[in-house]
């Protein structure tokens, strides 16, 4: 099967998820939509199982932190058509009070620990996941350290100041 | 394969054993901990703790500016650490929208295949070393260093190399490199040829790995697997062929897959990989012949550091130097994602920029992260002493497991 556009390819995901995605843009070439965390496993699903997409390669999930913004935090998504050479990434915006997303472990047993290094350095809670706890940081670490709210340095230090260097 | 008892409670005949293999276990070539639960030899099942030496690496990315992220990305798979820094590099270079010279491509190219090289010999010899063999792994560990003393040629030092700059190499590669470089392709394949004949068709060796913690491609896939885990499962995936980079796509060369992905379909494929990474470096120097010599970065001067002398005597180079150190060129506001084929399967960078001079958010896609999930759910079953083989020809690398 030959290569499919970015065009084809919106075309056909809006005409099965009319009026719940938005294009954010397709910056170097790669396609990125928005969409809600209610309708963000069947578009997976679609994406996945459809013949002529077949979006079968989770290549990562992450999230980012935008404290200025009204939804703080983003879940991300990149999948991977092997058949069609062709990538897609996928935005959902969370509030950071409510930070709950459907798990995709439903479809990629890989999602698995993507989700828990999610969740360990954003907090974002995966629902129905398997086994969500912390991957890389320790079991009883209180906060959620890729949050921009942490400094990555101790705010307590003096040592390293501006003014000791005449800024 | 798995086929004994069903187990009752509270009988002492059958209680199973706890196992903690890890953190620091000679068999297990890194900070690996899993706890297995064992009926005799056999594995009913495991957990697997990860993070023992997480530095948080994309946490310390969001605060420095990117020629400084370089140095962190060495510190992933250390094993082969020019593929991260070429991959980083070009990240930015696609971020910035910077093309490179056909001659710092090719330069790039055997760089990386070397470092393909050093680290399928580290994998295989070990794996050699797990089932018994310790003499293949001897043969083959002198040309790891043969290939450090290049790097050290091209960027003066070893392991962690932070080799390359943003548009090119901080130098021209020397006639020394170049020498030890013909060198070595022209005495590795006799060596890598007597290793194949001490492995391929050895029977100890074959019984210890055929069959063992064989993958299908559909679970190889839905794992998320890359590399050439992914490819001794069947499946014909590398970056370097799908979504060329680095001129990539002007060489020739094949990509080899197995058929079962077990252990020995994995040993057989890196192997066939060291091959066609030779062939690549044999191609890459005859098209830098025909390339001009003294072409060794791209003509960008925002990001490019200035020579030494020139910082000292010329004040264009010495506002450069301080603009690029001091991270004050504006980038664009944009995302970026870009993978390598690393030693160990895709290699990604997620690059969100605001503009800043740090990024706002680096994410790295470690293929030895994806690839180790498996391990635990794929041990059920199996011996212990199969478990330790299938380790090691998974080729996880603690520091790309916990970045």
């Amino acid at each position: 099967m030959g290569k499919i556009t970015n065009e084809e390819l919106l075309n056909k995901i809006n005409d099965k998820f009319p009026g719940q995605l938005t294009v954010i843009g397709e910056p170097f070439g790669l396609l990125t939509l928005e969409t809600g965390r209610e309708q963000i496993i069947d578009i997976l699903t679609y994406l996945k199982n459809d013949p002529t997409l077949q979006f079968i390669f989770l290549t990562d999930i992450t999230a980012i932190h935008y404290p200025e913004a009204e939804k703080q935090i983003v879940v991300i998504y990149h999948l991977h058509s092997l058949v069609n050479n062709v990538r897609i990434r996928l935005k959902v915006f969370l509030n950071i009070d409510d930070v709950h997303i459907p798990t995709a472990t439903v479809l990629w047993d890989g999602a698995n620990w993507m989700e828990r290094e999610t969740y360990d350095f954003f907090g974002v809670l995966f629902d129905g996941h398997p086994d969500l706890r912390r991957i890389l940081n320790v079991d009883d670490m209180m906060v959620f350290p890729m949050r921009k709210e942490h400094p990555l340095e101790d705010p307590n230090r003096v040592d390293k100041k501006d003014y000791f260097f005449g800024r | 394969m798995n086929n004994h008892p069903v187990y009752t409670d509270n009988d002492p005949q059958t209680e199973l054993s706890t196992l903690n293999l890890g953190p620091t276990h000679p068999a297990t070539h890194g900070v690996f901990q899993n706890v297995l639960q064992l009926d005799g030899e056999r594995i009913v099942s495991g957990v697997s703790t990860i993070g023992y030496i997480h530095r948080a690496f994309e946490k310390i990315a969001e605060h420095r500016p990117f020629y400084q992220i370089t140095p962190l990305t060495d510190r992933l798979n250390y094993c082969s650490s020019p593929i991260n820094n070429m991959g980083w590099h070009m990240t930015v270079e696609k971020l910035l929208g910077i093309t490179t010279p056909k001659r710092v491509d090719y330069l790039r190219i055997i760089v990386m295949e070397l470092a393909r090289i050093s680290d399928h010999i580290i994998c295989n010899g070990v794996l050699g070393v797990d089932t018994g063999a310790i003499s293949g792994f001897m043969y083959l560990m002198i040309y790891r260093e043969h290939i450090y003393e290049i790097y050290e040629e091209v960027c003066g030092s070893r392991l962690t190399t932070n080799i390359g700059r943003i548009g090119g190499f901080e130098r021209n590669f020397n006639a020394i490199a170049f020498r030890k470089l013909r060198q070595f392709v022209k005495d590795f394949p006799a060596v890598l040829k007597e290793f194949e004949a001490l492995f391929n068709r050895n029977r100890i060796f074959i019984d210890r790995t055929k069959d063992v913690a064989a993958v299908t491609a559909e679970q190889a896939l839905s794992y998320s697997w890359s590399g050439p885990l992914l490819r001794a499962a069947g499946v014909d995936y590398d970056v370097r062929a799908m979504n060329p980079y680095c001129s990539y796509d002007e060489f020739d060369f094949e990509v080899p897959v197995g058929t079962n992905g077990d252990v020995f379909n994995r040993f057989l494929v890196r192997n066939e990989e060291m091959w066609q990474s030779l062939r690549l470096i044999e191609q890459a120097l005859a098209k830098l012949e025909k390339e001009p010599t003294d072409i060794f970065h791209a003509d960008v001067p925002d990001f490019y550091l200035p020579p030494k002398e020139e910082v000292y005597n010329n004040m264009e180079a010495l506002i450069y130097h301080f603009k690029i150190v001091m991270g004050e060129v504006p980038t664009p506001t944009t995302e970026v994602y870009h993978s390598v084929e690393g030693a160990n399967g895709e290699l990604g960078f997620y690059l969100v920029n605001d503009g800043g001079r740090s990024p706002y958010r680096l994410h790295f896609r470690r293929p030895s992260f994806i690839n180790y999930q498996m391990y635990a759910p794929m041990s059920r079953g199996m011996l212990l002493s199969d478990a330790i083989i299938n380790m090691s020809s998974l080729n996880v690398i603690a520091g790309e497991l916990d970045a």
